[in-house]
């Protein structure tokens, strides 16, 4: 993570000087900076970079290179950080938020061919076991669905269900219990 | 990590208590057995083994030894009147001897104090290994020819323990009916579920997620030994002991959603049973082999179906609840208990198969996993609502109730095994 964010942070100084100086004589850029400060962030990150200026500059986000796959499912403030998807009571259904999040992780999957996702699939602990291994074989099924149509691709993804077999939190609220009800995404990288 | 174990270790026994008794059981005493003739004490007292056994029925409320009016040893020595006046019904004597052969003679006898006669005596040969075990059988005995049922004390349970929360350990274990005598017979950092007992008592099938996936195993108890029988690609689960010993029904998802399928352990042939995209799950063979009833939600929510194993269209059978999962059948094929929700609690109900009655036999929310004994007159289950997961067995007709607790951990899914092979 430090790591990653001190290469960032080099490539994008890097890109900065590079853009300063192409500014300086290019005409016609659309880049508008501000003599006086130009915020700089980059994607991903989050943290913005003061760049040390005899005028502070500050920029608009940029992309600044391609990351690699396992650089994306490094960052920690992305859509793609969040791989718990949660579900109601007896229930294998997905919320808009659920589908809007499996659009982010169905496109980098697709994009992202030498990536590997397995669907662990959980209920809570309510009802008998067995049947809640169905219940959370269900649940990994419909967002491997979901994953599909986004266009990754069958040989990507792989499911097991864990019933109630292995509650992320322990107790016997509703409160506990709706943090149970849940499909983790767990990425590999080949 | 998985260790599959020879059960030859002991661990720490569970513990038990009854937390409800019944008014109007039959009072007997069980006076201790006459020890003085053997040269070195004996590990167990098998009087009060066989007093807990009768106590926990519900149907005996045995007499402390601190009341005993007397404390004879064989039946010429009884007088009759004390007893009565007691308010005995029934009185075991007894003694124990060591031979020259280095067994045990343990000697009882069982008395009417009424008729004022012995009607049960026995000598039993035992060795030394095996004393707990028979003062379970005499308690079997003494249960059968006061009530006319088999009694079910000397049998054995299996259930699954998890340990710890962060780092968790699943352990494998079968104990006595009293909790005494726990073995391991697997312990693995992933989860272990649904043991299924083989008709002749000897083997134990069971879902192992050892390769981070669900697989169908058969272990021998004795030997350690241990195949793995079913491991397609999705769901391997809920195994369940045909009562011929031939085949297991089983949950395979490898075709889309969970189904039904028989699979015959020798052959390794396989039949699919159900064909719904619903949860098809938890079956269990009746007696005679010929139908399984398994759990479905293709109705919306979890109900029993019945189908026969030769396949067809299954047919629902409980239709009280929005939950009913989960059964496990009488020996007599005429009752079904099952997990039965009933407004946000989870219950252990009884659906009596003839009038379709069903009895609430439980009061908690979280109980499950209901397994008759082999007499069909207790029901033992797994009640996850409290601190730790425990077990419980209730008399059938709700009126007894004792529970097994083990304070190293959560215990749960326990079975209830078959009789013992007569040797």
């Amino acid at each position: 993570m430090n790591a990653i964010s001190m290469t960032n942070k080099l490539y994008f100084l890097a890109f900065l000087a590079f853009f300063i100086t192409a500014c300086a004589t290019t005409q016609g850029e659309e880049i508008q900076t501000d003599d006086s400060s130009v915020d700089i962030t980059v994607e991903g990150d989050g943290t913005g970079i003061m760049v040390e200026d005899d005028s502070s500059i500050i920029a608009t986000p940029i992309v600044v290179e391609d990351m690699t796959a396992e650089e994306l499912l490094e960052q920690t403030d992305t859509d793609l950080a969040n791989r718990t998807i949660y579900f109601e009571f007896n229930s294998a259904k997905l919320s808009d938020e659920s589908l809007s999040l499996l659009e982010v992780h169905g496109n980098f999957i697709a994009e992202n061919g030498i990536v590997e996702v397995r669907l662990e699939g959980h209920a809570d602990e309510r009802g008998s076991r067995e049947y809640n291994i169905g219940l959370g074989d269900q649940r990994a099924q419909t967002v491997r669905r979901v994953l599909l149509i986004q266009g990754s691709s069958a040989d990507q993804i792989d499911t097991v269900s864990y019933g109630e077999e292995q509650p992320a939190v322990s107790g016997h609220s509703e409160e506990a219990w709706a943090k149970n009800r849940r499909v983790e995404l767990i990425y590999t990288v080949n | 990590m998985i260790w599959a174990l020879v059960s030859t270790s002991a661990h720490a026994a569970l513990t038990i208590e009854i937390t409800q008794g019944v008014e109007g059981a039959l009072p007997i005493a069980v006076v201790p057995f006459d020890t003085t003739k053997l040269p070195v004490k004996l590990p167990v007292d098998i009087a009060q083994i066989v007093s807990n056994d009768l106590n926990r029925s519900g149907i005996f409320e045995t007499l402390d030894n601190k009341s005993l009016p007397a404390e004879p040893h064989y039946s010429a020595q009884v007088r009759y009147s004390r007893w009565r006046n007691a308010s005995q019904e029934y009185l075991v004597v007894g003694r124990i001897f060591l031979k020259s052969s280095g067994q045990y003679d343990i000697q009882f006898q069982l008395l009417d104090v009424l008729k004022q006669k012995q009607i049960l005596g026995y000598s039993l040969p035992v060795k030394k290994r095996n004393l707990r075990s028979s003062a379970h059988e005499i308690s079997d005995l003494i249960y059968e020819k006061i009530t006319g049922t088999p009694g079910a004390f000397n049998t054995r349970i299996a259930y699954v323990k998890s340990q710890g929360d962060k780092a968790r350990k699943y352990v494998l274990q079968v104990a006595d009916t009293d909790g005494f005598n726990a073995h391991t017979v697997l312990e693995s950092d992933e989860p272990l579920m649904s043991p299924s007992w083989s008709p002749n008592g000897q083997s134990l099938a069971y879902v192992s997620f050892e390769h981070k996936r669900p697989e169908i195993f058969i272990q021998h108890l004795a030997s350690g030994k241990r195949s793995k029988i079913s491991s397609f690609k999705g769901i391997n689960g809920a195994p369940s002991w045909s009562p011929n010993g031939k085949s297991l029904a089983l949950v395979l998802s490898k075709d889309g959603s969970p189904d039904i399928y028989t699979l015959n352990i020798a052959t390794k042939r396989l039949k699919r049973l159900t064909r719904h995209r619903s949860i098809d799950t938890e079956p269990v063979w009746n007696n005679n082999g010929k139908t399984i009833i398994f759990t479905s939600d293709r109705s919306g929510s979890p109900q029993l179906y019945e189908v026969s194993a030769m396949g067809g269209k299954p047919k629902r059978i409980t239709f009280e609840g929005r939950y009913n999962s989960d059964a496990s059948i009488s020996p007599d094929g005429k009752y079904i208990t099952m997990v039965h929700g009933d407004r946000g609690k989870y219950k252990i109900a009884q659906l009596e198969r003839e009038t379709g009655n069903m009895t609430v036999l439980t009061d908690a929310f979280l109980d499950e996993s209901p397994s008759f004994s082999p007499n069909g007159k207790m029901v033992l289950y797994a009640s996850t609502g409290g601190d730790n997961g425990v077990l419980y067995a209730v008399s059938v007709d709700g009126r007894a109730k004792h529970k097994l607790s083990d304070q190293s951990g959560d215990i749960r899914e326990p079975v209830w095994g078959p009789y013992k092979l007569k040797k």
